[in-house]
């Protein structure tokens, strides 16, 4: 296969079997949790808005509390750092938008290229200080599992061969760019499967226990 | 401050390694009944957050254990490794495939016997940990749910099995029983020259007790009656409903969880009290307050107050009326009160009603540290020395707010304030909030 089939291969069959992936395993993991029982909670709560606690946990957990940030606060920026690269390099590169275009029809303004490339660099390191620190943390190496690296990689496969499409790396910028696509698909397909569905579930987590706690007047 | 010296390394545990274990149950059985009750327990908020789970460690950094020791094996959400393995190889989403594909091996039975000393020992449920999760997981709520898989296989610790036996057989962990309720309010009633009403056929408020209390701070009972004359309340102790400690939800052992619960609500029931005042114990109010309604299995037709709480609606009515200790003072919020309760203002109230200097600890009052005692930990010896470790966490917090005194609203914590004291020869004893109340109390005109 070179690259010119393997880039078709990728933008065509490889990327629809990937939507397909993505859209079922994300109902079927959703519903698998979500279907199952609920008690009701008959205690009389402290305040009756519970779900605004709820709300509330969903995006006051972005930030850690003030009593952790001498402890957690620099791999938190660090992180942020990545999610915020990937975002921008995802949603603000125009052929990105216009394959997003395509699948959906909603469109908006790109970024420059050098702009892009600079958020996918800053991700790209921000990445690999997060791996550095999941392989010699000894709370995040007893942690660990395959799902941790695999979604590691499945991650930074898409970033770092976009980035050598960009500046033209490689002998062959079609195997380069059909790379770029095919772990597209792949992060797509695997994204239900393994951690980087937090992406999803990070609200319903968040809300779940703000909603709990909220109710009772307790801390959040 | 004392220089009494911790008498383990860094790093150990210092627990036993070989499991307790209850009854004679073969190693699948165990198992069997461990998975089965896990199962049971499994809902929808569990569900999410075993797959919310990022693996990002953080938890690690608000847990005691882990920060006091650097051992790995402390991270709070790690305590839950092998349910969460069952949970994903039984229950989860894609349960079938990673049984198909022998993707999660099965949990043994040796397993669970490792894994008792993080499910118990080294967790108080403080909730410390849901506090500092990225995603908003409630670890305290999944090492519970794991406790009742312990509890069912036999593997719960024996010091933490053998109260909670007793108060099953005897209706205390103590041995608090009935008689020893009786005898020891008609002793104090006569000791202190005070009227404390016990089995009246009607009053408008029920007060419970702790068996810690009752056997080790008994002026807690001559200063709940001081304080509820005082005030003029209609109400009573009862011999059928009085003990609120709940040492089965501790162990796991739902059933006689519900059977602790549903005799203060039956007493409740039979007096037609209005309130029913949970002692100064932060798991009575954890296991009444907020799970009564739930094992009653519908809402309860009476309020359930803190007697911290009760103490300040009084003060706020003006019925409760204090003289001025204006004594340089810290407090120490309990756990299941405060951070997982939700009473914070309460202690405040009384403590502005009595005129004293409060010195705040350096935390917020939501993620105060543990005293380390929490969770039925306070009973398990094999895990003293780990306790003293984290106890001194909790005593360099106090030092540093430079007060004076040492007030708490938890018995549990001021059983494990007195033994670190002890332990570390400290010159702070915790003072009861209940008790500072009672001193105060101002004449009536």
């Amino acid at each position: 296969m070179n690259g010119a089939s393997l880039l078709d291969f990728a933008r065509g069959p490889g990327f629809e079997v990937a939507v397909a992936m993505l859209a079922f395993g994300v109902v079927w993991r959703l519903v698998g949790i979500l279907a199952l029982r609920r008690p009701v909670d008959h205690s009389e709560p402290r305040t009756g808005w519970g779900w605004v606690g709820g709300l509330r946990l969903v995006f006051s957990r972005s930030w850690p509390r003030r009593e952790f940030r001498e402890r957690v606060l620099h791999w938190d920026i660090i992180s942020y750092l990545f999610h915020i690269g990937y975002a921008v390099a995802i949603l603000g590169y125009v052929p990105h938008i216009l394959v997003i275009r395509n699948l959906t029809g909603l469109r908006w303004p790109g970024l420059p290229g050098g702009v892009i490339a600079f958020f996918a660099g800053i991700s790209a390191a921000a990445l690999l200080a997060l791996l550095g620190h999941r392989m010699s943390s000894p709370v995040l190496r007893r942690l660990s599992n395959f799902d941790d690296y695999f979604s590691w990689l499945a991650v930074f496969a898409p970033l770092v061969t976009g980035l050598m499409a960009y500046y033209n790396m490689g002998d062959s910028y079609q195997l380069v760019l059909g790379l770029h696509v095919l772990f597209g698909d792949l992060l797509l397909a695997w994204l239900p499967f393994g951690k980087i569905m937090h992406v999803i579930l990070f609200a319903f987590s968040r809300a779940t226990t703000g909603t709990v706690y909220g109710r009772r007047g307790a801390a959040l | 401050m004392s220089t009494t010296t911790l008498d383990t390394p860094a790093g150990s545990g210092g627990t036993a390694s070989a499991p307790d274990r209850q009854g004679t149950l073969s190693d699948p059985e165990r198992l069997q009944r461990a998975m089965a009750s896990f199962v049971l327990d499994f809902g929808a908020t569990a569900a999410l957050y075993m797959e919310s789970c990022v693996h990002c460690g953080q938890c690690a950094e608000a847990c005691h254990y882990y920060v006091q020791t650097g051992d790995p094996k402390y991270t709070p959400i790690w305590k839950i490794e092998p349910f969460k393995q069952a949970y994903k190889r039984q229950i989860g989403p894609f349960s079938a495939f990673y049984r198909l594909f022998h993707l999660k091996r099965p949990v043994t039975t040796d397993e669970l016997g490792k894994w008792q000393e993080l499910i118990y020992d080294s967790c108080t449920l403080c909730g410390r940990c849901t506090l500092v999760c990225p995603m908003g997981i409630d670890i305290p709520s999944l090492v519970a749910a794991a406790r009742h898989g312990m509890e069912a296989a036999g593997l719960t610790p024996h010091d933490l099995w053998e109260p909670t036996d007793r108060a099953e057989r005897e209706g205390s962990p103590l041995g608090a029983t009935r008689q020893v309720l009786k005898e020891r309010i008609a002793w104090l009633a006569d000791e202190n020259s005070v009227k404390i009403p016990l089995d009246l056929e009607q009053a408008d408020i029920l007060v419970t007790i702790s068996s810690v209390e009752i056997m080790k701070y008994p002026q807690a009972i001559v200063a709940l009656a001081r304080i509820m004359n005082h005030v003029r309340a209609s109400w009573t102790f009862r011999s059928d409903g009085y003990e609120a400690t709940n040492f089965s939800m501790l162990s796991g052992d739902k059933k006689g969880q519900r059977n602790a619960t549903m005799l203060l609500i039956n007493a409740a029931l039979a007096v037609q009290a209005k309130i029913v005042i949970l002692p100064e114990c932060g798991h009575a109010y954890q296991a009444f307050r907020w799970t009564g309604a739930n094992i009653y299995g519908k809402p309860l037709p009476f309020r359930a107050l803190h007697i911290s709480e009760f103490l300040a609606e009084e003060i706020r009515a003006n019925r409760l009326t204090l003289k001025s200790d204006p004594r340089s003072m810290t407090f120490h919020d309990p756990c299941q009160v405060a951070r997982r309760g939700g009473v914070f203002e309460a202690p405040r109230v009384i403590f502005r009603a009595l005129g004293a200097q409060l010195h705040e600890m350096s935390s917020t009052p939501a993620a105060n540290w543990c005293c380390g005692g929490g969770g039925g930990v306070v009973t398990i010896h094999r895990a003293d020395s780990l306790r003293h470790r984290v106890f001194h966490l909790k005593m360099q917090q106090v030092e540093d707010t430079g007060a004076d005194i040492l007030v708490s609203s938890c018995s549990n914590c001021r059983l494990t304030f007195d033994d670190g004291q002890a332990f570390f020869h400290w010159d702070k004893t915790a003072h009861s909030l209940l008790e500072l109340v009672a001193d105060n109390l101002a004449e009536r005109h």
